[in-house]
């Protein structure tokens, strides 16, 4: 099982700010791509420049494996407080 | 201290409590950010973060100007979900034993909150909502830490 959380407007492209995937894919490439598969507009919006993803509160760059419970966060550009 | 609230605060009041009981400090320094209307552009200001995420990574942003200012203590508050222009957004405090360090670390705590901490923000106006990214200034603002360090002796 992994939890995703989406930010700023990846929630509005998507339509939903937090989904359980289950089973969890393995890697964080294979989630994205998953959670991509059903909806073209938000899949285009994860690869946008910018995006960053954060596995378990750790941004992470690159693929990473994903652990049983894991926490995936994707983030676009922060706007700053 | 940093705390994240979605309701609204009193700067005056937090910094009466910031200042009292201080008998070692010289210089207490505050800041208080408010939510602008841009000419009636803006109604609301939604505030988003990611909690527990938002919070550590501030408290990096803190731990970083206490260590280079010297700081004896600092604040940090800031709102998050809908705020109205007039509202405070942001407060942040610094003490130290003198003044210089306690401005320079409010000033940089301010620049690197705008530039760097994880909130995402969108304005809500009488033409719908659009997400704001931090400005080339905001950027700049919080670069000239880096090139007045780079360029220390």
């Amino acid at each position: 099982m992994a939890r995703v959380l989406l930010f700023g407007r990846l929630s509005d492209v998507a339509g939903w700010r937090e989904r359980i995937i289950d089973p969890a894919p393995a890697s964080l490439f294979a989630l994205r791509d998953l959670i991509g598969a059903e909806d073209p507009a938000l899949a285009e919006a994860l690869g946008a420049k910018g995006v960053q993803a954060a596995v378990d509160r750790v941004i992470v760059r690159g693929d990473a494996p994903l652990g049983a419970g894991a926490e995936v966060a994707f983030m676009p550009p922060m706007s700053g407080g | 201290m940093i705390r994240l609230q979605q309701d609204p605060f009193e700067p005056g009041a937090l910094l009466t409590g910031f200042s009292a009981g201080r008998s070692e400090t010289g210089a207490v320094v505050s800041f208080t950010g408010l939510a602008r209307a841009s000419g009636g552009g803006v109604e609301r200001l939604v505030l988003e973060a990611y909690p527990g995420f938002t919070e550590a990574q501030i408290g990096r942003i803190a731990e970083a100007a206490r260590a280079r200012f010297s700081l004896q203590d600092l604040m940090i508050v800031h709102r998050v979900g809908e705020i109205a222009p007039g509202e405070a957004i942001v407060f942040v405090a610094t003490a130290a034993v003198h003044r210089r360090e306690a401005f320079e670390a409010a000033d940089h705590l301010m620049d690197y909150l705008k530039s760097q901490a994880p909130f995402w923000k969108k304005e809500r106006g009488p033409d719908g909502e659009r997400w704001i990214e931090p400005t080339a200034r905001d950027i700049s603002d919080a670069a000239r830490w880096e090139q007045e360090r780079g360029e220390a002796p």
